[in-house]
């Protein structure tokens, strides 16, 4: 974990609610090498875009956050204000789910992008100006000078969310965090959007996380992925390892719950039954038993621990993992 | 955006004709004769009806009401029968104080109402906020005579630091003209702040929940930025529609202020005419005064269009 | 996902704190209301001298045993003429909502019921009517017919269609579409029935919010007119004219000026917390913020 850019480590995010304290990250470790792809997925309400929240420090008020986010050797969490506000934009960028709503309705696309540049870097604004147009074209928008004056509604949602991928990568950060990036987005633009991604990550050398609940789009895109449920990571492996072989019951009905194109259309999918379990009031045992089929024993009484399979790398939380050679 | 105007000014029409209706038809239907009001207590039934016959009252209603309008149109809006001035003259001559006195409480307003406003907003929930989004709901239930009374007391009889009443044009001297303005326009902004406050704090804190502010947040922007640019902007229609239903609150504001602190506006101009039974001063005032109304709403209409993108574009 | 959060954590904070402290502002509303009514209902049945009995030798008489809030300029009791004003207050202040939200409240149900050519027709006689300032067309219609309680709560009543129109018109478009109307319809109920059983009752209640807001509209215009000379004619006493009367004598006996002032700012603002809480109470959306 040593030299790794970003470190989560024991990473705790509490929220009050009226029915009481909400954990919705719940001792989290997470590491990302300079230059690497880390994949966090999950079903809605894992906790994953807290903890994505929880690395920018932008976290609501009343949250608590509890453990060590280090960034660069520093820790996030004890760092002013203003320092944070210089490393966000700058070394950490974030690519928001809905691009609709992510960008300002009342502002030109040239001003969100140019307010951002020149707010990190020692550039005048014609300097700014021809920065943001590069950038736009880096992204695949056509006519970029002429979008400059336009207004996000005025553009398409892949464009848009190419225009917040521009914004993102604008001051060459180290860290791109893109939560959900496609979303909202038509199918058709998923790949464009995510293909986009992978290139631009591999051009200028930054590590990148992405926040999905789709494991088909982490698949041959991350170098390593996390899979979390109801606030914990629940197996975490290097891509190829994690798809040779899954050890989760849980991951595993994760990729049973996607379309495949193979099967005969029409096919019910097996979607996960059940509901994850209600956030403001912790479980004895393993979260996913009530859901689990293999649930059986200590898995209601006990909460196992993320341990290694084979590989030090391979990581998952069971007692009674799919056996290798057997699962999936 | 051009459609838009176009279908906003049709509609415009038959809002301004039905007003001329209403407004003739109320003066019409008064008890008692404009002949009789005219000639007083010497009046006889022979010179009535000289004089109803002169003036047309004698003809039916519609008749009366096409020859008025058709006056109206070549801006020949009568002229009283007390003071031999035409209602263009009169208006013209007090619509400059009824402007400046409108103008300078607007600006006050604003100038108390959006930095409390974008204040309780950055600190929602704050003692500071509960005490200013309080005093805001009181505020809202003081009445603009009351505010008047108590300004007079303070400034005027108490401290003695400015006039009461009276008026001197701002051509003559800018300096009375101001000190004069000042409790008038004081007392009517006073009463404006409150929904200015309510209305943009409510905006800003629903804006601050958006996406694009954590966006914002996330491209490390200052707060200032955040607050001013990013949160206010979208809320900046707010302000514009918010100073147009003001309008109307505002005329009839000036109406009890001018005659409080005795400023020849048109407010004046219209309690004095009620006063006198000058009914053509109040029929061509009321006329004039709801036309100016309705256009300036449409005006206030157009603004909002040019600023939000969203409708300039036809999106909305 | 963190949408879901972070509503879960507006609710957690703002919910109780305002529940609180619109609590006990509300019952001290309340409590001034009910005062205010019953010392305007049982005026005459009170040991109070005429609130128009001059007495010349005791013009603007202080606080004594005999005049609990002194004489004003012209020696009437100050205390008396306070609880007739209250009278003419809330009589003013009651009745022309009344005419507003009836057929105001009637008027939109339908528009917003039947839609179509009618439901333009009503707003858009409702726009001629917004287009004159408010008070300057009450101003204009008691100069034409002439000042009386009766004149006066006829036109504020008329000037409060157009808002009770929207509201209820708002209320019925929105209610118009939900299932139980839809089914009472496929059930091949008249019109008049969803109408009066299925929409009303649940178009009383905003109405009835905004009707106390009307209310304290109403105090404030009557107070103006009166305050001008031209609301109630003299020497029936309102809050407005008296405050008007002590507007002559502010630099010797301000009292009279600003103790109706006071009267008729706390039952102004009595009937906007009561308003504003019920409205908060029967809009889920606006309450929430």
């Amino acid at each position: 974990m040593s030299g790794a850019l970003l470190s989560v480590e024991d990473a705790v995010v509490d929220l009050p609610t009226p029915r009481g304290n909400l954990r919705a990250v719940d001792h989290v470790d997470l590491a990302v090498g300079a230059g690497k792809t880390l994949g966090i997925v999950g079903e809605s309400g894992c906790g994953k875009t807290m903890l994505s929240r929880a690395v920018l420090q932008l976290l609501p008020k009343k949250a608590k956050l509890s453990g060590r986010v280090m960034f660069n050797g520093q820790d996030l969490t004890t760092l002013s204000a203003e320092k944070l506000r210089k490393l966000r934009g700058r070394s950490l960028a974030v690519v928001f789910q809905d691009p609709m709503t992510s960008l300002n309705p009342v502002l030109t696309i040239g001003t969100q992008l140019i307010e951002t540049i020149q707010e990190h870097l020692e550039l005048d604004l014609a300097q700014a100006r021809q920065r943001s147009i590069e950038l736009l074209a880096a992204v695949g928008i056509p006519a970029p000078e002429q979008r400059l004056a336009q207004y996000p509604h005025q553009l398409s949602g892949g464009m848009r969310q190419r225009v917040a991928i521009a914004i993102a990568l604008s001051c060459e950060p180290q860290l791109l965090i893109a939560d959900e990036p496609t979303t909202a987005l038509d199918v058709t633009i998923q790949a464009q959007i995510l293909d986009l991604l992978a290139r631009e990550q591999q051009r200028r050398h930054m590590a990148m996380i992405i926040i999905t609940h789709d494991l088909g789009v982490v698949a041959g895109r991350t170098d390593e992925v996390a899979v979390m449920y109801a606030g914990r990571v629940v197996e975490r492996a290097p891509t190829p390892a994690l798809f040779k072989q899954m050890r989760m019951p849980y991951t595993e009905a994760l990729l049973a719950a996607l379309p495949k194109l193979d099967v005969a259309p029409h096919t019910p999918l097996p979607a996960i039954s059940g509901r994850p379990p209600d956030p403001t009031r912790p479980m004895k045992g393993c979260s996913f038993s009530p859901r689990c089929r293999y649930s059986a024993g200590r898995c209601t009484t006990e909460k196992p621990r993320l341990s290694p399979a084979e590989t030090q790398e391979h990581l998952y939380a069971c007692f009674h993992p799919i056996a290798a050679g057997v699962g999936a | 955006m051009l459609f838009f105007v176009a279908r906003r000014l049709l509609y415009l029409v038959p809002v301004l004709i039905a007003v001329s209706v209403l407004t003739f038809v109320i003066a019409s239907l008064l008890p008692g004769d404009l002949a009789y009001v005219i000639l007083g207590d010497q009046a006889t039934p022979e010179n009535v009806a000289a004089l109803r016959h002169d003036m047309g009252l004698d003809q039916p209603i519609w008749l009366r009401y096409l020859g008025w309008l058709w006056h109206i149109l070549q801006g020949d809006f009568g002229r009283s029968f007390r003071t031999g001035q035409t209602v263009l003259q009169a208006v013209s001559e007090r619509i400059p104080v009824s402007f400046e006195l409108m103008i300078l409480a607007e600006l006050i307003g604003l100038a108390i109402g959006v930095p409390l406003a974008i204040a309780c907003a950055a600190k929602a929930g704050s003692a500071f906020d509960r005490l200013m989004t309080g005093s805001a709901f009181g505020m809202l239930s003081v009445p603009t005579f009351l505010s008047a009374i108590l300004l007079i007391y303070l400034f005027a009889v108490e401290l003695r630091l400015l006039p009461a009443t009276g008026y001197v044009p701002f051509t003559e001297d800018p300096v009375a003209n101001l000190r004069f303005m000042v409790l008038p326009a004081l007392t009517l902004g006073l009463a404006e702040w409150p929904g200015i406050m309510r209305v943009l704090r409510s905006d800003m804190i629903a804006a601050l929940q958006e996406d694009y502010i954590a966006l914002a947040k996330a491209k490390g922007l200052k707060p200032s930025r955040i607050l001013f640019v990013h949160a206010l902007k979208p809320s900046s229609l707010t302000l514009v529609t918010i100073t147009g239903i003001n309008i109307g609150r505002l005329i009839g504001g000036a109406v009890i202020v001018e005659t409080i602190f005795a400023l020849p506006g048109i407010g004046r101009l219209l309690v004095g005419a009620i006063l006198t039974r000058d009914l053509i001063i109040l029929q061509g005032v009321v006329l004039l005064v709801a036309a100016g109304f309705v256009i300036m709403n449409f005006i206030v209409d157009m603004l909002y269009a040019v600023l939000d993108p969203r409708i300039r574009h036809g999106h909305a | 996902m963190a949408t879901l959060e972070l509503s879960l954590e507006e609710e957690a904070g703002a919910t109780p704190v305002r529940r609180r402290r619109l609590g006990m502002l509300f019952w001290f509303a309340i409590g001034w209301m009910v005062l205010v009514f019953a010392v305007a209902i049982f005026a005459d049945l009170l040991p109070l001298p005429s609130p128009t009995d001059m007495d010349m030798l005791e013009r603007r008489a202080p606080i004594s045993a005999e005049h609990w809030l002194g004489t004003d300029g012209l020696g009437r009791d100050e205390l008396s003429r306070l609880i007739y004003g209250a009278r003419i207050s809330l009589i003013v202040g009651l009745c022309a909502p009344m005419i507003g939200v009836t057929i105001g409240g009637a008027l939109g149900m339908l528009a917003g019921y039947f839609r179509g050519r009618f439901e333009s027709f009503v707003v858009g006689s409702m726009d001629v009517l917004l287009a004159f300032p408010p008070l300057i067309l009450a101003l204009a219609v008691t100069a034409y017919l002439g000042q009386s309680i009766f004149n006066l709560t006829y036109i504020l009543g008329v000037l409060g269609i157009p808002a009770f129109m929207r509201v209820s018109r708002a209320a019925t478009l929105t209610l118009a579409r939900r299932e139980f109307v839809i089914a009472a319809q496929a059930l091949g109920a008249t019109h008049a029935r969803i109408l009066l059983r299925e929409l009303l009752p649940n178009v009383l209640l905003p109405l009835l919010a905004f009707f106390l807001l009307g209310v304290a509209v109403t105090i404030v215009v009557e107070g103006s007119l009166s305050f001008l000379g031209l609301g109630v004619p003299p020497p029936i006493s309102s809050w407005g004219s008296m405050i008007g009367e002590g507007r002559e004598s502010l630099d010797v006996a301000p009292m009279l000026a600003f103790i109706p002032a006071i009267a008729m700012f706390l039952t102004v603002l009595a009937f906007n917390l009561i308003g504003d809480t019920m409205r908060a109470l029967t809009d889920p959306r606006q309450g929430a913020l």
